[in-house]
């Protein structure tokens, strides 16, 4: 791969994806884009290059997925799952006493790891036997990803990463040396295919949004649009939830973080009006 | 420093496991069979097992509940480490006291992840 290719290369996905590429990364890129190489019949990485140039949507969106990287485990930085369960869960269930509902948000959620981690917490709490209604939406940019996670199979490497043996024999079915993940969670979760960069509009109002491990791949420009974004889906009273070493506030206006609770960011002002688009949404806004 | 004794009738693995626990600050202890793993604890008591299920003479779960039934509590923890990766194993496992199950093959990380597993049950209680 030449210089120009790879600059090429950086330009797409930044543009696409906001996915950040530097040089130093080369020989990463090209083996990780071998396996599409081989799938679309190029001789080498180099064609397979050329051809983006044209466009064609399937082969670029195969090359962004190809340049994701997905790790995750269940529990994944547990304080985060403890501050959930722990401080935003409980002041949700009286906030939302009246309505009985819950909206949550995985935003870049891997192979499922992350929303599944959600609603075993959620079943503990036995909301839905509670008669709570729960909406748990969870996202990615990779479709593969996002198929792995509705089948919900996992290794038993991937089961061993933070799952607690009593969650595992309690909520996954053994298939040879593999996990499902129970019937009764995966109904929980509604996944899909959706790229950050695009317009938030079809996400209802959400009192809870996990974005973690996954701005730091963005540029600046693009965390701060993220961030934004988020503000605007995000209910006023919601719970915004990053990795513990990813800075929210700083970054943007409008998040403040909860003291002794890394990674916990609530909304300090109602975001303004001008910086809403026109027509989105503007029941919620205080008046 | 905490002590682990690693209960295993493959030295191989005894090797490996211990290599890795040491690495994680743990004073290690080894035993080839339940009998010994019995003795070396009424010698003296680790804070944390890590449990072969296959072994010659004592088997692991006849171990663990020899153990039990002399120990008082769920100490020292008892940290399953086997083959036998399946339900039924895992839950008679853990019916019979044992606090986390690793299914074989293990390397450094789940080892890593499974023992900040048990520091989190030893927290709860
Ligand atoms: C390292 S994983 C983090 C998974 C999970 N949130 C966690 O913390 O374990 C990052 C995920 O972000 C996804 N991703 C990258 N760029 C994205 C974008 N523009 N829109 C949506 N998801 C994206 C990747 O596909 C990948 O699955």
């Amino acid at each position: 791969m030449n210089q120009q290719d790879f600059a090429y290369l950086a330009d797409v996905l930044r543009r696409r994806s906001g996915l950040m590429l530097t040089e130093k990364k080369t020989h990463l890129v090209e083996s990780r884009l071998v396996p599409v190489m081989r799938r679309f019949g190029f001789r080498d990485v180099g064609s397979l290059l050329k051809e983006l140039h044209y466009g064609h949507e399937a082969l670029v969106q195969a090359v962004i997925e190809a340049m994701t990287t997905n790790d995750s485990s269940f529990f994944r930085d547990r304080k985060t799952f403890e501050e959930f369960r722990d401080i935003v869960l409980p002041t949700l269930m009286v906030d939302r006493a009246e309505s009985k509902h819950l909206r949550i948000w995985c935003a870049a959620c891997a192979a499922g790891q992350e929303p599944y981690s959600v609603a075993m917490i959620l079943e503990d709490f036995k909301l839905l036997a509670k008669g709570w209604t729960i909406t748990l939406i969870a996202t990615d940019i990779n479709s593969q990803m996002i198929t792995r996670a509705q089948e919900g199979l996992y290794s038993q490497f991937e089961v061993q990463r933070g799952l607690p043996i009593r969650r595992l024999v309690g909520n996954f079915m053994q298939e040879g040396t593999n996990w499902r993940i129970s019937d009764s969670l995966r109904r929980m979760v509604t996944f899909r295919t959706f790229n950050l960069l695009d317009s938030f509009g079809w996400l209802p109002d959400l009192d809870v949004i996990f974005c973690r491990n996954v701005l730091m791949y963005f540029d600046h420009k693009t965390r701060l649009s993220v961030f934004d974004r988020i503000g605007d889906v995000l209910a006023q009273d919601g719970a915004l939830l990053v990795g513990p070493a990813e800075l929210v506030s700083g970054l943007t206006i409008g998040y403040a973080p909860s003291e002794g609770a890394p990674g916990l960011y609530y909304k300090t002002e109602p975001v303004p009006l001008h910086r809403r688009a026109a027509g989105q949404r503007l029941d919620r806004i205080p008046a | 420093m905490k002590t682990c004794l690693v209960v295993d009738d493959s030295r191989v693995i005894r090797k490996i496991a211990c290599r890795i626990l040491q690495d994680l600050s743990y004073e290690t202890e080894e035993a080839e069979n339940g009998i010994m793993a019995l003795e070396s604890c009424r010698r003296r008591m680790p804070d944390v097992i890590l449990l072969d299920w296959q072994m010659p003479q004592m088997t692991g779960i006849e171990f663990l509940r020899a153990l039990r039934s002399e120990a008082s509590g769920h100490h020292p923890v008892v940290v399953f480490c086997t083959t036998e990766n399946d339900v039924v194993h895992i839950t008679e496992a853990l019916g019979a006291g044992a606090d986390e199950y690793i299914m074989k093959p293990f390397d450094r990380e789940i080892i890593e992840a499974k023992f900040a597993e048990v520091g989190l049950v030893m927290a709860q209680r």
